[in-house]
């Protein structure tokens, strides 16, 4: 059962099995085990993030595609709630309709670029897909009328998602089951659905080709696979889940706008997140998603605490400073991609496979 | 896709080409596209003087972008690297700008040009430097480890433009710096009814020296001859017997320098910097290479051209879209030649 849900790929290495589970129930029951606002929209991002950074693998870890253009699908996912909700109203029919705009938006445009760039070098699609990104993003704050501009969008959810609407009078357990509860635990069953719909698409033989185009196009095309075609494929059905990733943030913040979704900086944040929890792996995506989260909001917490001890140090307390957190991930970045390229599970998983050799 | 275009493009033989020796005659099919352009906007925008303006200050855009694209696109030329920590460079020479503007302050806005000059002057050489120093730990720690792996290079460079990028803000702060022209070079310079920016000017004369040093040794010197022969067939360069990768090194140090002169042009352009700017340019000189033909220093300049009329022109005509028009013109392009305006062998 557990075999078939997860495709056959299972974690094989006991700590990452042990990590995945923990992970996997302290998110289930975050709105009980941490109660605050919080932990619970840490929480959020976790598994918004999960699913953005798992679809960015599909492309990165499976394929071999680099593309920087994947925040502007899932800016287009967000927007397509945003707008829609803030035109017709807080409804279902109406998310359903922003949802589906969505997709279809970001089909069209993944299709175009991935047709007309993935033909050429690999090189050229990251260039291209970095140009286009850029762009989007300026014509998203530019349309203000549109798309609220630099201010973006603020709207209103359905109203079982509103924070106001209480399910129980008394709190169950220690969390408040209200609207927010019901909206985290949507995106949780989303989030899930979601993981496991990519694990089975990366398991697949499909996934395979994906694979065999990655480690060696020439000999993949040999074979008798259109490499255009597959790779094209690969970047459509990330782009499409990295939509729905932005839906569900947009349900979560009930707001979007350019900072939250499109910026340049998630891009590096996603890129960051996937070499760190390891290339090729949908498991990677999971585990860095919790580690980068939790460095993003935590680690600022810890270099404070650093900077105080060296304070007076000139240069030293600059860098130690929490405004730099990114310059230590960047550093961890670069080492992971030469020390382990596999990232933190790879790693694990090698672990377990040098072990029994000795 | 050579051949076909060199025949249908006008050649022109230079005047001392030999019989024995055959000479691919200059595209100049390319060039005339910028004519092409810059003619195309006069109707639409109307008025001469706007557009004599507006030419200019594309030109003078382009030609920075170019100084600081050329340094790209020779690297990636020669040994198939594409740094996108290429903006690390760009935003130090523009922030090294901001120190060196505020420590002249008095030369700066001195009324006297050649104080303004001089205090330029230094600013471009520090940035040079520092570029180039930083260019080379860069090529060291960075780009060496990751020769022929694509997907590596493109990780690991911009990991090294995230780094940089937070350096930087270590050094200088994360807030806007801003840079006051230098008095000499502010204001404009008047041509009938055109008013053109004095500091524009100035910056076109800096990229034509560029350009022209930079043909001239491509062109007409040794070195040159080795790294165009590096670019058209690296490895028949090393069986002759010529350390390629350390003539490597020197290109990336050299375009490191490009970056940050080209850096510091851009951010007095700008009237101040911000950490992201390398990250800004980054995405135009993408294009501007793109446009031109990863590897050709001539493509390079033209695209650098087109994408500097092209956006001041829609800049003027519709600004909620002058982004998408730099990517419409390289659609364009890319569908007329799919290597880009002048396609380098090999690559």
């Amino acid at each position: 059962m557990l075999n078939r849900l997860l495709s056959h790929d299972l974690p094989r290495n006991r700590g990452l099995a042990i990590a995945l589970v923990l992970i996997l129930l302290g998110l289930a029951l975050t709105p009980f085990l941490f109660p605050g606002t919080k932990a619970l929209n840490v929480a959020a991002k976790i598994i918004v993030f999960i699913v953005l950074v798992a679809s960015f693998d599909l492309l990165l870890g499976y394929t071999g595609i680099v593309s920087f253009a994947h925040t502007m699908f899932f800016g287009i996912g967000a927007y397509g709630v945003a707008i829609a909700s803030t035109r017709f109203g807080p409804t279902w029919g109406v998310i359903a309709l922003g949802v589906a705009a969505a997709l279809v938006v970001s089909l069209l445009l993944s299709l175009l670029i991935g047709l007309f760039s993935l033909r050429v070098k690999a090189i050229f699609f990251a260039m291209i897909t970095l140009a286009v990104a850029s762009a989007f993003l300026t014509l998203a704050s530019q349309l203000s009328e549109f798309t609220g501009g630099e201010d973006g969008l603020t709207f209103k959810v359905p109203e079982a998602l509103q924070p106001g609407t209480s399910y129980l009078d008394a709190p169950l357990l220690g969390a408040s089951v209200d609207g927010r509860f019901a909206t985290y635990y949507l995106l949780f069953a989303v989030a899930l659905a979601l993981l496991l719909a990519m694990l089975r698409i990366v398991n697949s033989p499909f996934g395979r080709v994906l694979q065999a185009i990655r480690e060696n196009d020439f000999r993949a095309e040999a074979i008798g696979y259109r490499t255009v075609v597959y790779r094209t494929l690969a970047s459509v059905l990330s782009a499409l889940f990295a939509t729905l990733a932005g839906c569900l943030l947009a349900l979560w913040l009930r707001y979007n706008g350019p900072d939250t979704t499109l910026s340049f900086e998630i891009m590096l944040d996603v890129l960051l997140i996937v070499v760190i929890g390891g290339m090729g792996t949908v498991y990677g995506a999971v585990v860095g998603s919790v580690l980068f989260v939790f460095a993003q909001n935590y680690l600022q917490d810890l270099l404070k605490i650093g900077a105080s001890a060296v304070e007076g140090v000139p240069v030293l307390a600059q860098i130690v400073s929490p405004d730099r957190w990114l310059l230590w991930l960047g550093i961890l970045f670069v080492l992971s991609i030469y020390h382990f390229p596999a990232g933190v599970v790879g790693r694990l998983r090698a672990l377990r496979r040098r072990g029994p050799k000795p | 896709m050579t051949t076909t275009a060199a025949a249908t493009a006008a050649s022109v033989a230079p005047a001392g080409a030999s019989a024995a020796v055959p000479k691919a005659g200059f595209d100049l099919l390319p060039l005339a596209l910028v004519a092409l352009l810059a003619l195309g906007g006069w109707p639409l925008i109307g008025s001469t003087s706007t557009w004599l303006t507006l030419t200019v200050a594309g030109l003078s855009m382009g030609m920075i972008i170019f100084i600081i694209a050329s340094g790209l696109t020779l690297v990636f030329g020669l040994m198939d690297v594409l740094n996108f920590g290429h903006g690390v460079f760009i935003a130090l020479g523009a922030y090294i700008a901001t120190s060196v503007f505020a420590g002249m302050a008095d030369w700066t806005g001195s009324a006297q040009l050649w104080r303004n000059l001089a205090a330029i002057g230094v600013t471009v050489l520090l940035a040079v430097l520092a570029a180039a120093a930083v260019g080379w730990a860069f090529e060291r720690v960075l780009v060496r480890p990751v020769y022929g792996q694509h997907l590596k290079q493109i990780l690991i460079t911009m990991g090294g433009m995230i780094i940089g990028e937070e350096l930087i803000k270590v050094v200088w702060g994360a807030t806007p710096i801003a840079i006051e022209m230098p008095e000499a070079l502010r204001g404009v310079v008047t041509f009938g009814n055109s008013a053109v920016e004095k500091y524009r000017v100035f910056a076109t004369l800096v990229g034509a020296v560029v350009l022209a040093v930079l043909l001239f040794t491509l062109n007409r010197t040794k070195v040159g001859l080795l790294i165009r022969a590096g670019v058209q067939d690296r490895e028949m360069v090393e069986s002759l017997g010529y350390r390629i990768r350390r003539l490597f090194v020197g290109v990336f140090v050299a375009g490191s320098a490009l970056a940050g002169l080209g850096g510091a042009l851009w951010g007095i352009y700008q009237h101040g910097v911000v950490p992201q700017i390398g990250a800004h340019v980054n995405v135009l000189i993408f294009i501007v290479i793109i446009i031109g033909g990863l590897g050709s220093t001539t493509g390079c300049f033209v695209g650098a051209l087109l994408v500097g009329l092209m956006a001041n022109y829609t800049g003027f005509l519709a600004p909620k879209v002058a982004m998408f028009s730099n990517i419409g013109l390289m659609v364009a392009i890319l569908l007329w030649r799919p290597q880009g305006l002048y396609p380098v062998t090999n690559r």
